[in-house]
C-alpha cells in the first residue's frame, strides 16, 4: 500500500524581493500562507509544481511544502514552514510589517 | 589602512558594471535562475529564507570611518536601517531587493568595499587578530599581509573552483584572537632570531567534521609567504575531493592523506610556485606595508581616566569588560560591544554606525575592527578620551558592559534568516543573555564564551566555546545540543557533546543548572568556567545537566 499524501501547498520566494510567496488555486501568488491552495493530491501537486516552476521570471526556488488545513485556509505543518510564513522572530519584519501586507 | 589605488578601482568597477548587467538579465528573463545563481553568488549576494541577503567583505575586519558611514547610508537607503557582523567579519544586509543591488554594489565601490569572494568556493576574507597594530602582545601587525593576501587571491584565476571554500586566519600575537587552528589555512606570526616569519597550520575547520589545524611549516620566512600559500592552496585544488560535498574541505584532503603526504605534494609544488614568483609581491607589500604605519600616539597625562575611574561605577564597570592593553603608554584598546542584553548578537543600528564613525574620527586615529565575536573595536584610543567615549556610547545603547561575559554570546543567524539553518539561534542569545541579567549572575559568573549555531555548519563556532550550543531539527522539533570544554584561543579544543539535546524553551534552564554547578564546583571565583571545567572533567557539568539520569545510575 502506497504512503497516505500529506496536503501541500506550492511555495516559492519571489525573484524581485525574495519575499516567501504561495500558489493560489486562481494562479495568483500570495505572500500570505492561508491564501494558498491546499493540494490533497500527489498528481495534481506535481502538476501545480510545474506549472509554478515554468515562471521562473516571477519566482525562484519553487517547491512543495506540507500543510494542513485550518480555520482560515492551509497552515504550515514544519516549524521552517512556520518562519518562512511569518518573518524573523527578533525584528517584526517582512510579512510582520504592517506597512507591507 | 590600505587605500585603493587606480587598478583596484577600474577592476572593481568592471565587476560592478558586469554584475548590474547580468542583474537586468535575470529580470528581463534572459537568464535562468540557474544561470544567475553562480554570478549573483560570486558578488556576495545569496537568497535566504525571507529576502536576499548581501554579504559584504570587510577585510580582516579593518574599517575607515567613511566605510562605516557608507555602511549606515546602504542600511538607511536599501535595507531597514541596521546591519549585522558576522563571525567573519563581514557584514550582512538581510533585507535588499535584487534590482537595487546593483546600486549598494557602487555605492560600496565608492569607498572601496565589495562582495566579491564572499560566498562559492573561493578564497575567502582573510580574517585577522581584531587588536592588529594596537595589541601589547604583538610581534608584528599581520594586516600587511593580510591585504597582499587579499590582492592575491581577488579573482585569482586558478582558485576560483576550488573543491569548496577556502579560509585563511592570520594572528601577529602568540595570544590567538583570531582563531586560526580552525581555518584552512592559519597563520601565525613568529620570529626565528631576528627573522620575522610565520607558523603555517592546514586542515583545521569547524562544520560537521570539526578538527583542529595542524603545523604544516613550523618556520616559513615572510617573503615566501605568498609562493607557499600559492602551494598549499594548489596542492588542495588537486588532491581534494570534488566528489562529496562534505568530503571537499582542506580538512578532509589533510585527513585522509596525512600531513606528511600532503606536507611533501606541498613542498614539492613549492619548488615551482617559489621560482615563479620573481619578487614582485616583496616590492608590493613593502607599499602596503608603508600604508599601515601606525598613528602618531599623544604622549598625555591619563589624570581624566583615573578620576573617572573612581567616582563613576558605571564607567568602571564598562572599563573593567571593555578594555584591552596597548602597546602605546596611556592608550588603550575598546571593544564596543553589540550584545546589549536581549538584543540581536553582531547587529548594529544605522545611528550607532554613524556614532562609531565619528568617535574612531574625533578619538580613535580613523579606524575601526570589527572582531569574529561580533563587537566592534576602537583600537587606537588615549585613556583620557575613554570617559568621553562611554558618555557617547552609553547614548546610543552601545556602553554594555559585558564583553568576555555570559551575555557576549556568538551567535549566526539561524532559521530566522539563513536558509541552511535547522533551528533559531538569535532567541536562544537573547533568551540566555535576558535571564542571566534578570537573575543577577552575570557578573558572579564571570569569564565564559556561549557559541551558538543553528546548524551544523557551525558559522556561530559552537565547537569552540566554553559552552557550545547547536540547534537541529529533529523530527520536525527545534532542539538543541550542548557541548562543553571548547576553546578557541592559541590553546585551541573542540568541546565535547554533553548528552541528548534539549527543546528551545529548556536550553535557558539548562544553562542555568550547569553554571549553577559550576558556581557549586570552584575553588574561588578566580577560577573561571572552563579552568573548572578542565580540572574537573565533564562529569559534574553532565550531572546538573541531567539531574534525572544522574539519579537513575545512583
Amino acid at each position: 500500500m502506497s504512503r497516505q499524501f500529506t496536503p501541500k501547498v506550492v511555495t516559492a520566494n519571489d525573484l524581485l524581493e525574495g519575499d516567501v510567496i504561495y500558489l493560489t488555486a486562481d494562479d495568483r501568488w500570495t505572500r500570505a500562507h492561508h491564501e494558498a491552495e491546499l493540494i490533497e493530491d500527489e498528481a495534481h501537486a506535481q502538476l501545480r509544481l510545474l506549472f509554478a516552476a515554468a515562471q521562473s521570471d516571477r519566482v525562484v526556488g519553487a517547491c512543495l511544502a506540507d500543510a494542513r488545513p485550518g480555520p482560515n485556509g492551509p497552515e504550515p505543518v514544519h516549524f521552517r514552514e512556520v518562519f518562512r510564513a511569518r518573518g524573523p522572530s527578533n525584528y517584526p519584519h517582512g510579512k510582520q510589517e504592517v506597512a507591507h501586507v | 589602512m590600505y587605500d585603493y589605488d587606480a587598478f583596484d578601482r577600474a577592476f572593481l568597477a568592471e565587476r560592478n558594471a558586469q554584475f548590474r548587467q547580468q542583474v537586468e538579465r535575470r529580470l528581463d528573463g534572459s537568464l535562468t535562475e540557474e544561470e544567475f545563481r553562480p554570478l549573483r553568488l560570486m558578488n556576495g549576494l545569496y537568497l535566504q529564507l525571507h529576502a536576499y541577503m548581501l554579504r559584504v567583505c570587510i577585510p580582516y575586519g579593518t574599517l575607515n570611518p567613511q566605510q562605516m558611514r557608507q555602511f549606515a547610508h546602504i542600511a538607511d537607503t536599501w535595507d531597514k536601517g541596521y546591519g549585522h557582523f558576522t563571525t567573519r567579519q563581514n557584514i550582512q544586509f538581510n533585507w535588499p531587493k535584487l534590482k537595487d543591488v546593483p546600486d549598494i554594489l557602487d555605492s560600496l565601490g565608492e569607498v572601496g568595499m565589495h562582495a566579491i569572494q564572499t560566498s562559492g568556493n573561493t578564497i575567502r576574507n582573510t580574517t585577522a587578530d581584531h587588536f592588529a597594530g594596537a595589541a601589547a602582545d604583538e610581534i608584528e601587525d599581520p594586516r600587511p599581509v593580510a591585504e597582499l593576501i587579499r590582492q592575491w587571491s581577488t579573482d585569482h584565476p586558478e582558485f576560483q573552483f576550488l573543491p569548496r571554500k577556502f579560509k585563511i586566519a592570520i594572528t601577529g600575537s602568540p595570544n590567538d584572537r583570531a582563531v586560526t587552528r580552525a581555518h584552512d589555512i592559519g597563520l601565525r606570526m613568529v620570529r626565528r632570531g631576528a627573522e620575522a616569519g610565520f607558523e603555517v597550520l592546514v586542515g583545521g575547520g569547524l562544520g560537521r567534521t570539526p578538527m583542529l589545524g595542524v603545523v604544516i611549516r613550523d618556520f616559513l620566512p615572510k617573503r615566501d609567504l605568498l609562493p607557499y600559500l600559492e602551494a598549499i592552496v594548489s596542492t588542495y585544488n588537486v588532491m581534494g575531493r570534488r566528489d562529496n560535498k562534505y568530503k571537499a574541505r582542506i580538512k578532509i584532503t589533510v585527513f585522509e592523506n596525512g600531513i606528511d603526504r600532503f606536507r611533501e605534494a606541498v613542498e614539492a609544488r613549492f619548488v615551482e610556485t617559489r621560482r615563479e614568483f620573481s619578487g614582485v609581491d616583496q616590492q608590493i607589500l613593502k607599499g602596503i606595508e608603508a600604508q599601515f604605519a601606525p598613528p602618531a600616539f599623544r604622549d598625555a597625562p591619563t589624570d581624566a581616566f583615573d578620576a573617572a575611574l573612581a567616582a563613576d561605577p558605571a564607567f568602571r564597570a564598562w572599563a573593567g569588560t571593555s578594555l584591552a592593553g596597548h602597546r602605546a603608554p596611556g592608550h588603550a584598546i575598546v571593544t564596543v560591544s553589540l550584545k546589549a542584553h536581549g538584543a540581536t548578537p553582531g547587529d548594529a543600528t544605522s545611528a550607532q554606525m554613524r556614532l562609531l564613525a565619528d568617535l574612531a574620527e574625533r578619538y580613535g586615529h580613523n579606524e575601526l575592527r570589527i572582531s569574529h565575536e561580533q563587537n566592534v573595536i576602537l583600537p587606537h584610543v588615549h585613556k583620557s578620551d575613554l570617559p568621553a567615549i562611554h558618555a557617547a556610547l552609553a547614548g546610543a545603547g552601545l556602553a554594555t558592559a559585558n564583553v568576555g561575559l555570559i551575555s557576549d554570546i556568538i551567535a549566526c543567524p539561524g532559521m530566522d534568516y539563513c536558509a541552511l539553518a535547522t533551528a533559531r539561534s538569535i532567541p536562544v542569545a537573547q533568551a540566555i543573555a535576558t535571564h542571566f541579567q534578570a537573575i543577577g549572575l552575570e557578573q558572579e559568573i564571570g569569564a565564559l564564551k556561549i557559541k551558538i549555531s543553528g546548524c551544523i555548519n557551525a558559522c556561530g563556532h559552537h565547537h569552540v566555546g566554553h559552552i557550545g550550543i547547536l540547534g537541529l531539527d529533529r523530527a520536525g522539533v527545534e532542539n538543541y545540543q550542548i557541548t562543553l570544554g571548547g576553546d578557541h584561543t592559541e590553546t585551541a579544543a573542540i568541546g565535547e557533546r554533553a548528552g541528548p539535546g534539549f527543546a528551545y524553551d529548556q536550553v535557558v534552564p539548562a544553562i542555568e543548572r550547569l553554571l549553577r554547578a559550576y558556581l557549586a564546583n570552584r575553588k574561588a571565583p578566580t577560577e573561571t568556567f572552563i579552568d573548572a571545567f578542565r580540572r574537573l572533567g565533564p562529569a559534574p557539568f553532565k550531572a546538573a545537566l541531567y539531574p534525572a539520569e544522574a539519579r537513575d545510575a545512583a
